[in-house]
């Protein structure tokens, strides 16, 4: 249905000196506000598995434990409040003629997706301040929505990506945007499950690495009670169970990027000529038409990609050079984030054997120390993969249909406004950092010995 | 009133909810500056913090409700709009960043010294956001805003005397929600030197709105001609008036101190005002651009109109959850003591963990075939499930069984 009419968009395009400073600020801001989406993803199911404990066993502890990661939870939904705010608005100031052109056909994902931010945050007010005025079955109740609603509030967010970068529910009439079906755009699109599957087990691994690694930390240090114990435990074993199955559910997505995008793919492995049987590079620089100083692993990514030694992999030949992706931050971030989400699922697996096998949290200092990079780690494989999704999609923001030189703002001062939301979010960290140490180091209130 | 008008009225009705809601919760932030040092205003600040804390993001999701509506209903007149006003709108951006930051920071804050270094961030914060919204609405509604890829001028499509104007008004309708609101909640929590303070601001607030919206007519006349003959005539003076009204109302119930009835007055005389707008610029959304003509295609806007009705029937519900909880008082104490419960009952039957192991491992070896060596779509969709079963029921074999083990 794409054929190859340029498209007319709502907005005459202009010329903007500042395009990548544009694309940097947006990036900027993705990359602050996805950690806190893992948060408001995976925390409230921790959260209220302990509280399920809690209720389950009697056992005071759980309770503890539930209430201090819920006053977190709350901190850093707020945070991601305020980062998604700006994200909605920069739909406007970085691209208006992206969403003056194609509001109608995505739009629709955003305005739901504001529905379940809603819920969750009504949910979170009445779960965080309501430990003692609700019953605990209502309390307990009140839990559930924020679930379902971080659930369908990243299914909707994502069903918008996997648009951009497979859209479909329109067409283009002499240039123009017709036979508008948001519906199908949004969820009648092949490309949503993979991203959403992949964006979900992300925001576990990411939550149960992070916990847990603070937990890891203090063991570290010498605190090391069953508050403790447990407290790395719960998250760890989500983070370690989810990690494996991100390595199936990525060798997935590859797949059906193989197909649908296969200039990202070329990108990603540094595919300068449409080759049978195309080997993969581990490692190593793209520059002048193959990957230097790589470890070159015969017919892999034939493999891989199309389950066929022999089949033909396309590359970035398959289009003019201005159509192709910035090969390297593509490349490194790829391999970035399969580094590390491999590294970790090896931690993982051996976290399960210590615990399946034995019984008991494993006693090696190393598995401790490994811990506490693991979850630094985690978002930058998080931040890599999305670094892979966007850039790779370039110089497209709708995957060719619409150039994201088209899409952008012509206003001004674009450097001036990077550097002043830079400047607030570097403040912003540093706040955050401030808050969760204090909230840390606030005394236990257990009363049963630890 | 036509298809493509519902989704307008949407946003205009999101625009009063977050005016009147998120205004109150700005207000409150302002009023934290003026408190002053020492233990009086420490406990004012403290009430101003306390009364928001549960409501306070529900209450922000509303702006983003009026911008996913504006852009997936009227596309053309968002993009128009968004970058043209991109100052404005970056520097509410800022402030909403701050005053949100100042509650998650407030949680962790000890002494005085850091709560008051975080309130004075908070309140300038409270001050300069609705002021920019403020100056947006201005330059939409003084014309400014030209169709086009950021066609308007860069400042002084915001920086205008009709723009002063309404970001004025937002600033002064801000402090005023928030006194009334602070006033009503001081009488809950039966405190009454609080109460007095609070509706003595409330009064002075509210005179001060009143004679910046009167005021501003004359800018109008001579700024924003076009808007002040639509304001001037048919329903959009009888919304006026209602206003003026309502206004009047709420500070004379402020007067005989019956805050909770003066709120509803107060925000009816904020609806009617941007009703009013509504009505005067109908049916122009931006110069040269009608309603009709900016509106998406049918099916979206039939799509938009079921989902925010669905949304509301949900929504609604849940707020009016959350509000009771909070009016009835119920949500004063943050989380604190932990409640006496007897211990030691087993979490699972002991033979259950076996048996979800075992379920766990079952499921990897499908979700492995199912999603890695299979190929169709119907595969892959099982494989996905078997996965997740997997993470699951490990989980729960673990952490249900051993969890007190170690």
């Amino acid at each position: 249905m794409l054929v190859a009419t340029p498209l007319a968009a709502a907005l005459a395009p202009v010329h903007q000196r500042y395009l990548l400073e544009a694309r940097q600020m947006q990036a900027l801001s993705f990359a602050v506000h996805i950690p806190l989406v893992c948060f408001g993803i995976a925390f409230p199911a921790l959260v209220l598995f302990v509280e399920w404990l809690h209720r389950r066993s009697g056992d005071e502890l759980y309770l503890v434990l539930a209430k201090r990661w819920s006053k977190v939870m709350l901190a850093l939904f707020a945070v991601g409040v305020i980062t998604g705010t700006i994200l909605s608005f920069e739909m406007g100031l970085l691209w208006p003629n992206f969403t003056a052109t194609f509001g109608s056909v995505f739009g629709l994902g955003f305005a739901i997706e504001g529905f379940s931010f809603f819920m969750e945050a009504i949910f979170i007010g009445i779960y965080v301040y309501g430990w003692e005025p609700l019953s605990p079955r209502l309390h307990f109740a009140s839990g559930i929505p924020v679930v379902i609603a971080g659930f369908t509030g990243s299914l909707m967010v994502i069903s918008v990506n996997a648009w951009m970068n497979h859209p479909s529910g329109f067409r283009l009439h002499g240039g123009k945007v017709v036979d508008v079906d948001p519906l199908a755009a949004l969820f009648g699109n092949s490309y949503l499950w993979h991203e959403l599957v992949h964006m979900y087990v992300a925001a576990y691994i990411v939550t149960g690495f992070l916990v847990a690694g603070v937990y890891a930390i203090e063991r570290l240090r010498g605190s090391w009670g069953r508050y403790q114990r447990t407290a790395l435990a719960i998250p760890l074993t989500v983070a370690a169970l989810a990690a494996p199955v991100q390595v199936l559910v990525g060798d997935w997505a590859a797949r059906d990027v193989a197909r649908s995008q296969p200039v990202k793919l070329a990108a990603i492995e540094g595919l300068a000529k449409t080759t049978r049987g195309a080997s993969e590079h581990v490692l190593g620089w793209y520059t002048g038409g193959q990957v230097r100083d790589g470890i070159a692993i015969p017919k892999l990514l034939s493999l891989l990609a199309f389950h066929n030694p022999n089949a033909t992999v396309k590359g970035l030949d398959t289009v003019s050079p201005a159509r192709r992706p910035p090969v390297n931050v593509v490349r490194v971030a790829f391999q970035l984030m399969v580094g590390i989400g491999t590294a970790l699922a090896l931690l993982g697996v051996a976290y399960l054997v210590v615990r399946t096998r034995r019984r008991r949290l494993p006693q090696s200092v190393w598995f401790y120390r490994a811990l506490a990079v693991a979850g630094p780690l985690s978002v930058v494989a998080l931040i890599s993969g999305w670094i892979v999704t966007e850039v790779g999609r370039q110089p497209w923001v709708v995957y060719r249909v619409m150039l994201t030189s088209h899409a952008v703002t012509g206003a001004g001062g674009i450097p001036v406004g990077h550097a002043t939301l830079a400047l607030v979010y570097a403040g912003l960290a540093a706040a955050v950092l401030w808050v969760l140490r204090r909230l840390a180091r606030a005394p236990l209130e257990l009363t049963v010995a630890s | 009133m036509h298809l493509y008008d519902v989704p307008l009225v949407f946003a205009l009705i999101g625009l009063v909810l977050y005016t009147v809601l998120a205004g109150a919760d700005f207000g409150a932030g302002a009023w934290q500056m003026l408190a002053g040092r020492g233990a009086a205003g420490e406990r004012t600040r403290d009430h101003a913090h306390r009364s928001m804390g549960p409501v306070w993001e529900a209450n922000h999701v509303w702006l983003i409700f009026v911008l996913t509506v504006m852009w997936t209903a009227y596309p053309t007149a968002f993009g128009s709009i968004a970058s043209t006003l991109s100052v404005p709108l970056l520097l509410a951006g800022i402030g909403i960043i701050v005053r949100g930051a100042a509650y998650a920071l407030r949680t962790g804050a000890e002494s005085p010294r850091e709560l008051r270094a975080i309130d004075r961030a908070s309140a300038v914060s409270s001050i300069v956001t609705p002021f920019a919204l403020g100056a947006a609405v201005g330059g939409i509604a003084s014309r400014r805003v030209p169709v086009g890829n950021a066609a308007g001028h860069l400042f002084s499509s915001w920086l205008n005397p009709t723009s002063a104007l309404i970001g004025g008004l937002a600033v002064a309708t801000s402090a005023y929600l928030a006194a009334v609101y602070l006033a009503a909640d001081a009488v809950r929590v039966g405190d009454r030197d609080l109460e007095r303070a609070f509706r003595a601001r409330a009064l002075l607030a509210g005179v001060l709105a009143g004679a910046i919206a009167l005021g501003g007519v004359a800018v109008l006349h001579s700024d924003a001609r076009p808007l002040y003959q639509g304001l001037v005539r048919g329903a959009a003076l009888g919304a006026l008036v209602a206003s003026v009204l309502a206004g009047a109302a709420t500070l004379a119930l402020v007067w005989w101190r019956r805050f909770e009835a003066a709120r509803y007055t107060a925000a009816l005389a904020v609806a009617a005002v941007v009703a009013g707008w509504g009505l005067a610029q109908h049916p122009l959304l931006l110069p040269g651009l009608t309603v009709a003509r900016a509106a998406a295609p049918h099916d979206t806007l039939v799509a938009v109109v079921v989902a925010v009705i669905a949304g509301g029937a949900l929504l609604f519900p849940s707020l009016g959850l959350l509000f009771g909880l909070l009016l009835r008082g119920h949500l004063d104490r943050e989380p604190g003591a932990a409640q006496p419960v007897a211990e030691g009952r087993a979490i699972l039957a002991a033979s259950a963990p076996g048996l979800l192991g075992r379920a766990a491992a079952a499921c990897l070896v499908a979700g492995i075939g199912f999603l890695t060596i299979a190929e169709q779509p119907w595969a892959h969709a099982l494989g996905v499930a078997a996965l997740l079963a997997f993470v699951v029921l490990g989980f729960f074999a673990l952490e249900s069984a051993d969890q007190a083990r170690l």
